[in-house]
């Protein structure tokens, strides 16, 4: 037993306390809901990578997650939760429906929810399985580290 | 099955009531759209046929069915008018104590896409009309409360019709950048 010891930048700590304790506010809206459920049961257990606590106020949530189809119709409300949520924040589109629009090319889908919301992980499948959705996580969880979310690069970039 | 419902509806308006047919146990009768009220009414209210059970509304859109033309390439052709109205508007209904059913529909031109409303028969038809007056643009007079019920106010046209273009969108927001 000796002395232990870590230095780090206190960003990076901050970084990495950040991205073990990610807030998530589930934005469910279609079937892809399912297996945000098995995601987040026991059996796959998000809650190994520090994101078992979904808060529903987007308020209190730092990840919001876009799983299933988002409608035209959504698309103000969508924003506004958005903008409702406090920085820093990121967003996962859950499904090819949260990405493209998936295979409903018609007059009321949106073609993802990244025409109204900055995305910053888009994980496809339809729905996707859980495996995917902890890679995705985990992609997310990197970009936290590395200072990267393309809510804050857009800021950064409007800046004079 | 049901035949003795068409019949029964023939014998009672042998004026309002026009072609009938059955087909896999599924008889339909077409009536004159200004006749619609009373005979849903007497289907409702016979004794014999007690229809309690509003199953369906809905409508068909048969552009270019007929010869197979839309309205721009008929035009172009100089093709005749198709005759046939262009919409159907389909009733299902259905007796739970008396076990059968049977469909009613309508015809309904294109360019008076309108008739009336039996929402007051049958209360829960009330929303089932809206979805109809929202997707296809039929206009049900007499109904108490004839909005959109699926889409949004700001919205252009029925997206059900077969003349709305597949690709077309009407984003109600859009982040800055984006089309
Ligand atoms: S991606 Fe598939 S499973 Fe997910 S919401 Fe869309 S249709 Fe449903």
């Amino acid at each position: 037993m000796g002395l232990e010891f870590t230095t780090s930048r206190a960003a990076d700590a901050i970084a990495w306390a950040r991205k073990f304790s990610l807030f998530s506010y589930p934005f469910v809206t279609a079937c892809c809901g399912m297996e945000f459920m098995s995601t987040a049961a026991p059996k796959y257990d998000i809650a190994r990578f520090g994101a078992e606590f979904p808060r529903f106020s987007p308020r209190q949530a730092d990840l919001m997650l876009i799983v299933g189809t988002v409608t035209e119709k959504m698309g103000p409300i969508l924003s506004r939760v958005y903008a409702q949520m406090c920085e820093p924040k990121w967003v996962i589109a859950f499904g090819v429906c949260a990405c493209t629009g998936g295979f409903y090319q018609n007059y009321g889908t949106m073609p993802g929810c990244d025409q109204v919301i900055p995305v910053d992980v888009y994980i496809p499948g339809c729905p996707p399985r859980p495996e995917q959705v902890l890679d995705g996580l985990m992609l997310l969880q990197e970009k936290i580290q590395k200072h990267q979310s393309n809510y804050q690069l857009r800021v950064l970039s409007d800046a004079p | 099955m049901s035949q003795r419902i068409l019949d029964r509806m023939k014998e009672r308006f042998p004026d309002a009531v026009g072609d009938t047919h059955a087909q896999h146990g599924n008889e339909t009768a077409f009536v004159a759209r200004e006749r619609i009220v009373e005979v849903l009414a007497f289907l409702r209210d016979d004794p014999e046929l007690e229809m309690n059970y509003p199953s369906d509304l809905t409508c068909v859109d048969l552009l270019g069915l007929g010869d197979g033309l839309g309205e721009l390439q008929r035009e172009q052709q100089g093709a005749p008018q198709d005759d046939k109205p262009r919409f159907e508007v389909v009733y299902h209904l259905y007796s739970v104590t008396k076990k059968h059913r049977v469909r009613i529909k309508c015809r309904v031109p294109e360019d008076d896409p309108t008739i009336a409303s039996v929402a007051h028969l049958y209360p829960s038809w009330n929303w089932f009309e809206r979805e109809v007056w929202d997707m296809y643009g039929i206009r049900f007079v007499g109904h108490p409360d004839l909005r959109r019920i699926f889409l949004y106010e700001q919205f252009v046209g029925h997206p059900l019709r077969k003349d709305y273009p597949k690709e077309k969108r009407q984003p109600l927001i859009r982040r800055e950048g984006m089309v």
